[in-house]
């Protein structure tokens, strides 16, 4: 019951950021959604590190936190060059390379 | 602490602190995170987002990791969730997000891939039977960054290396993709001077809202000596956006009646000036409606012959 309550807490939290990413417009909102993904899965890394009674899964946590840091950075600055060229922020819009 | 760290030592079933824990911070962290889908403000949903990454930060401490609680807390709430907000800043506090459907059924059918992804996440976590959890509170031995220092420093020396490479490469990544190359001569202080002196553009600070006024509201333009209206005392990102309030607004027993507003069109001259002599500005902004002076002159008033400010008339 215990790994399981938490696993369905992950599991629910990853549901609404994958439904966020495919449903939301705001590409910002759609990377609040990854956010919220990755802590998903720290959570369930957690769960399983207390179960198995080692370290190595909040490592693995610890990891996650600093690659979602540094994608945070360049996604973000991603967004903020778009939004100089195109003046929007929404997903529809970026498709300068379709045409 | 104490009463968690006896509540990991329970095996399968939890115990009633971590019960209530659990039951307690769950549902605030999953209604908090919906607002991701049903938030139409970018604001509130990176607001509730925050909250989210605090109740988890709460988890993770209850789960045996205060040093990943407090990290969750540094890194997501403070500076990951800091950037969004100053990122929103940028973009646009009040951009909302648009709800036309550009593929027809797509928000429908991304639903019904949530809900499939949670049957099948309920499905397999239904299905799995899990050991007994033995608790990270051995290992940590009462000093839980410690134990995470010491693992991290001797097996995962060589994954905390290229992580730290990552950081650079992203930071740099960053600094590139921001950077923006300067295409024409940037103006100083000297340059704006001449060109104001060359152009005969107003030389003085521009009035401030309030003068000889009877209202200190910055929508609100202030009066001149002669009790006639300075255009130029009303910043120019409310002319454009049309929020000029008239004096006839709020002070009508100062105003005789055929006193107006008057016509902006001055002012679009010293503005095109402007715009044509610092190139870059036209680039990065958008040209303002044109409907905007119509819309910050009442229809039912006609326009009078008053110049906002004499521009020559500085000593």
């Amino acid at each position: 019951m215990t790994v399981t309550a938490y696993l369905a807490l992950a599991s629910a939290l990853f549901v609404i950021g994958a439904v966020t990413v495919l449903v939301r417009r705001n590409s910002i909102i759609v990377f609040m959604g990854i956010e919220l993904m990755l802590n998903a899965a720290n959570l369930a890394f957690l769960a399983f590190s207390r179960m198995w009674g080692e370290l190595d899964g909040q490592l693995a946590a610890l990891f996650v936190m600093v690659v979602a840091a540094a994608e945070v950075v360049v996604g973000l600055a991603i967004i903020v060059s778009l939004f100089r060229t195109r003046r929007t922020v929404s997903v529809d819009d970026e498709n300068l390379m379709r045409h | 602490m104490s009463v968690l760290a006896a509540a990991a030592d329970s095996g399968l079933v939890m115990s009633t602190a971590e019960q209530w824990l659990f039951w307690t911070v769950g549902p605030i962290v999953v209604l908090s995170a919906s607002a991701l889908l049903f938030a139409k403000r970018a604001v509130v949903t990176a607001c509730s987002v925050m909250l989210t990454m605090v109740g988890l930060a709460v988890l993770y401490v209850g789960l045996g990791a205060p040093f990943l609680g407090v990290v969750q807390v540094v890194v997501y709430t403070g500076a990951i969730m800091m950037l969004f907000v100053f990122v929103l800043m940028l973009v646009g506090v009040d951009i909302s997000d648009s709800f036309v459907e550009t593929i027809r059924g797509q928000r429908w059918l991304g639903t019904l891939f949530g809900l499939g992804l949670l049957a099948v996440l309920g499905g397999a976590l239904a299905r799995a039977t899990f050991t007994q959890v033995i608790g990270v509170e051995a290992v940590s031995d009462g000093n839980n960054p410690g134990a995470i220092a010491n693992l991290l420093f001797s097996d995962y020396a060589f994954t905390l290396e290229v992580t730290g490479c990552l950081l650079i490469i992203a930071a740099m990544g960053a600094v590139v993709l921001t950077h923006r190359v300067r295409l024409t001569k940037k103006l100083t202080q000297a340059d704006m001077a001449a060109v104001k002196v060359r152009e005969g553009m107003r030389l003085t600070p521009p009035p401030a809202p309030g003068n000889y006024a009877r209202h200190n509201a910055a929508d609100v333009p202030a009066l001149d000596a002669a009790g006639k209206i300075i255009e130029d005392s009303v910043p120019d990102v409310l002319r454009m956006r049309g929020q000029v309030h008239t004096l006839r607004g709020v002070a009508q027993d100062l105003l005789p009646a055929e006193v107006a507003p008057v016509d902006a069109a001055p002012v679009d001259v010293v503005v095109d000036v402007v715009v044509d002599v610092v190139v870059e500005a036209a680039a990065a902004e958008p040209p303002p409606p044109a409907d905007a002076s119509a819309e910050a002159a009442p229809a039912e008033v006609a326009p009078v012959d008053v110049a906002p400010v004499e521009e020559g008339d500085t000593p």
